[in-house]
């Protein structure tokens, strides 16, 4: 059994059909690329699998279970954790604060108590704090932990999202162009980081990507989407070379082509 | 400048910072239970307002400060609290000491069954949502005549708590320091709601709803429980400030309170308990203030004191406009500013708090 | 035969008048909501001034035209007032608003109800706090139809409102100007890349609601008396403004007109009391059930 499986899944607006009988599996352990050209419905389907629109037609599984069944915040309790193309961070919080909403599926304490600040609470909250102290640790954000999102710099940002996510200590990991708007060498340590989630803390990855360079590099297989239709899956390699996809994505492009 | 070596994370679970900031409010919290010995009666009933206030500020600032919920309707949930209050004790007969929570209960069932509804409405919807409320409700208690006394309003009886009677005119110094110990406990569980999990999904629903959903906050139900916690306080100080007033009718409680309580807690400092506090100083003091300006202005021109009409709104209006352009984060930022400038002296930096200029963000995309 | 006809007629002509009383209200906030919905479009802020502009620009024309005052002829009053709020309105954005550029929408809607205060105050200073009524030329007369009696004010108003409305949608469509505007509430970015200077624009944009509002308020105070609280009018108004959907022109003239017309209603056949919480129930169901009014414009947002 597959980790995620989205099976023949449609969705439209109005009349424009943005997915059209997509299905893939993820399987556990992997690392998962979805490219293609903007508008192929790639941000479209992270949002179905994070239940902010409900397909149309099809069927999105996550260990067997059907994910539609769930509302839209039951997805991270379900072990899904998930960055955004435009960083939609807690802008007036700080980065320690962001991480730690990241334990929120794992509050056991309510309302009640935590008004009281009860010491099952004060307990809950050292053992959050230890496991967002580890995050910090792997992404290297000591420096920036009281700061406040606002003043941070947009790489920053992007790594503080990502181990927003990591915080949750999900199975499958959505990322949503990781390295946009990142330097070379930002996008380098991306790389590893991708690398050592799925190696050292057994997360799965599913992601969205332009850089090409970046997809082949850490994926293991690779879905080509456009118009909302899947070209092809395969590795890195059989995905690049694979006429539809040079045709509909690529084609122009020499130097990947090449 | 000082320098604090973390050992532990419970530096950072901790209510205060370190000893030292401890310290100061401890100081505080005995100046206030001093107060009455060391002011005249006449100050200590200012005061026990300005508690009032603050309180009713806390309430709002959980919902606006906190969870990013603009609410210009909270006078209707003051009204809640007190009319509740009084019609228990009065027609049930309750104690005091019952009725004080149960209003706040009251006054939190109501917050949240506002909430449930207008859930999906965002920024100034919600505002304008909470403003019909509050006009309905101001119409609504002319109409419960039976019940509220309609237009003539009500009178709140004497305080009894265990065989012993407060009243706010005998007694200003106990209703003073029942006050005072009700903004104590309420301070106690802000403090604690800001250092925990839900306090935290509140600021998560405040600054991205969509991203509070992907890490699994139930952004309808945590708006409901801000709603509610923000509404019940709010409804504790409506039910301190019926004994406080003595009488009371739906024209306490009219749409520009619930406008008056917003621009209070922007002034004080959107976001921080501080600013309910520096808020409510600002209203409940305005007004002496002016008079005393009148009274010298009048003297010096010798003109005798002019009374005039709207001042008050308007000098509060010109405090808040200055403000809203020269310094969003209120009085209490400002304050922040001073004092960084002297603990980093001779560091400070002109633009050590300076945002980053965010882009117009358009509300017809949500 | 005759009686029962006549009765008839009778609740005709009654319901006829209760509708255009109502409709010359509701054109009222209809023309106080457009300008909301003006400057909401073009600059995403929301103007809970707009009800004491439209209260300030009657003054100012009852200060221009009242015999105890400057004692000028109406229709000399009147385009100086306008042009007076039009110069004010712009002046108000070049000054205030503009600084607020990126902040949040309720830090505007904050600021404007401190500008209403403001406002407020000042037209107290200068005019007094008693209600005075317009000096109109049309002060008192009536028209005459088929036994229905209508005030001459209330039918100015009415065509007062189609005339504007007309104009608006002759001045959005066809003039450089207002195809700007257009294009600046559309898309901030865009039209600053299309060279259309943005900033003026929004400026402009404040001019002309102080313009409308002026109108407003001139329609207002001939028809009864005005105060400075008549702003709160802005309110039912700002209702208004929210049922026919915020972002739309014709639905700001139609909740207004939905608003006027119910009020009459509700206060003649429900009880007295339960009659004026009607406009703001239905803004509450509105909101609650078609958040953003009848005819909407909003759209989820993409991440």
């Amino acid at each position: 059994m597959s980790l995620l499986d989205v099976r023949n899944v449609t969705l439209k607006f109005g009349g424009v059909i943005a997915v059209n009988n997509v299905s893939f599996s993820v399987e556990e352990g992997e690392v998962f690329a979805l490219v293609g050209p903007n508008g192929a419905g790639k941000s479209t389907l992270f949002n179905l699998i994070s239940r902010f629109y409900d397909p149309v037609e099809g069927e999105i599984l996550f260990n067997g279970e059907s994910l539609l069944k769930h509302p839209s915040h039951d997805i991270a309790k379900l072990g899904i954790a998930r960055t955004f193309q435009n960083i939609e961070l807690f802008e007036q919080a700080t980065v320690l604060q962001n991480l730690l909403v990241g334990r929120h599926r794992f509050r056991k304490s309510n309302m009640l108590t935590e008004l009281l600040f009860t010491p099952f609470v004060r307990n809950q909250e050292r053992e959050n704090r230890a496991a967002v102290e580890h995050v910090i640790d792997f992404l290297d954000l000591h420096a920036y932990r009281d700061k406040f999102i606002a003043g941070l710099p947009y790489g920053v940002r992007k790594v503080v999202e990502m181990g927003r996510a990591l915080a949750l200590e999900p199975k499958l990991l959505l990322l949503d162009e990781p390295a946009s708007g990142l330097s070379v060498e930002e996008t380098r340590d991306v790389a590893f980081w991708i690398e050592d989630i799925k190696n050292q803390m057994g997360v799965t990855v599913l992601m969205v990507e332009h850089d090409m360079h970046l997809v082949s590099a850490v994926s293991d297989r690779v879905l080509a989407l456009a118009d909302g239709k899947v070209l092809t899956v395969g590795t890195p390699q059989e995905v690049q070379s694979h006429p539809a996809v040079i045709e509909a994505y690529i084609g122009v492009d020499d130097e990947v082509a090449a | 400048m000082r320098i604090l070596f973390k050992t532990s994370y419970d530096y950072d679970i901790r209510m205060f910072k370190h000893w030292y900031q401890a310290r100061w409010y401890i100081l505080l919290l005995v100046l206030a239970v001093a107060a009455p010995w060391l002011l005249g009666t006449f100050m200590v009933g200012e005061v026990t307002n300005v508690l009032i206030w603050a309180l009713a500020g806390m309430g709002l600032m959980i919902l606006v400060g906190q969870t990013g919920q603009a609410s210009l309707g909270h006078a209707a949930f003051l009204a809640v609290g007190c009319y509740s209050n009084v019609i228990l004790q009065e027609r049930l007969g309750l104690p005091f000491i019952l009725t004080f929570p149960l209003s706040g209960l009251i006054a939190g069932l109501a917050g949240v069954a506002l909430a449930i509804p207008t859930t999906r409405l965002h920024g100034i919807y919600l505002a304008i949502a909470t403003l019909a409320v509050s006009i309905m409700v101001e119409d609504l208690i002319v109409l419960a005549e039976p019940l509220t006394g309609g237009v003539s309003g009500l009178f709140a009886p004497d305080i009894e708590i265990f065989g012993l009677t407060i009243n706010r005119y005998v007694d200003p110094e106990l209703f003073y320091w029942l006050t005072l110990a009700i903004v104590v406990i309420v301070l106690y569980l802000y403090r604690n709601l800001l250092r925990s999990p839900l306090g935290r999904a509140f600021a998560a629903v405040r600054d991205s709803e969509i991203s509070a959903q992907a890490m699994g906050v139930n952004v309808a139900r945590t708006k409901a429980k801000a709603f509610g916690l923000s509404t019940a306080i709010t409804g504790l100080a409506g039910a301190l400030m019926g004994h406080f007033a003595g009488i009371f009718t739906h024209e306490t409680f009219n749409i520009l309170i619930s406008i008056q309580m917003l621009l209070m807690i922007v002034v004080g400092g959107l976001g921080f308990i501080h600013g309910a506090f520096f808020g409510a100083v600002i209203i409940a003091f305005l007004p002496q203030a002016l008079a005393i300006a009148r009274d010298w202005v009048g003297t010096a021109l010798g003109t005798g004191s002019v009374i005039v009409p709207g001042l008050e709104n308007a000098v509060f209006g010109v405090i808040l406009v200055l403000f809203i352009l020269f310094e969003p984060m209120g009085i209490y930022g400002r304050w922040l500013k001073v004092r960084t400038y002297f603990e980093l002296f001779p560091f400070y930096r002109r633009d050590m708090f300076r945002r980053q200029k965010s882009y117009l963000k358009t509300e017809r995309m949500r | 035969m005759g009686r029962p006809r006549e009765k008839w007629e009778e609740r005709v002509l009654d319901v006829l008048q209760l509708v255009v009383s109502g409709l010359a209200n509701g054109c009222i906030y209809g023309l106080i909501a457009l300008g909301f919905v003006l400057i909401y479009k073009a600059t995403e802020a929301v103007n809970f001034a707009q009800g004491d502009m439209m209260m300030f620009g009657a003054f100012v024309t009852l200060g221009l035209t009242n015999s105890n005052y400057v004692g000028l002829s109406f229709w000399i009053a009147v385009p100086i007032a306008i042009a007076i709020m039009g110069v004010l309105g712009y002046l108000l954005d070049l000054v205030v608003i503009r600084r607020m550029f990126g902040q949040s929408q309720v830090a505007v809607v904050i600021l404007t109800i401190a500008l209403g205060f403001i406002f407020r105050f000042a037209a107290g200073t200068i005019w007094g706090h008693e209600p005075q009524s317009l000096e109109t030329p049309y002060a008192g007369m009536d028209v005459r139809f088929e036994g229905l009696v209508l005030g001459l004010d209330e039918v100015a108003v009415i065509a007062a409102t189609i005339v504007l409305t007309l104009g608006f949608y002759f001045y959005f469509n066809n003039t450089r100007l207002g195809v700007a505007m257009q294009a600046a509430s559309q898309n901030q970015l865009a039209a600053y890349y299309m060279g259309i200077p943005v900033k003026r624009v929004q400026s402009l944009v404040w001019a002309l609601a102080g313009m409308m509002a002026t109108v407003a308020g001139i329609l207002y105070a001939s028809k009864g008396s005005i105060d400075p609280t008549a702003g709160l009018l802005g309110i039912k108004a700002f209702a208004a403004a929210v049922i026919g959907g915020m972002g739309s022109l014709p639905g700001a003239l139609l909740g207004g007109i939905v608003v006027g017309i119910m009020e009459p209603f509700a206060a003649r056949y429900i009880a007295a009391g339960y009659s004026q919480i009607a406009p703001y129930l239905l803004l509450f169901l509105v909101l609650v059930f078609r958040p953003h009014g009848i005819l909407a414009q909003v759209h989820r947002k993409k991440v």
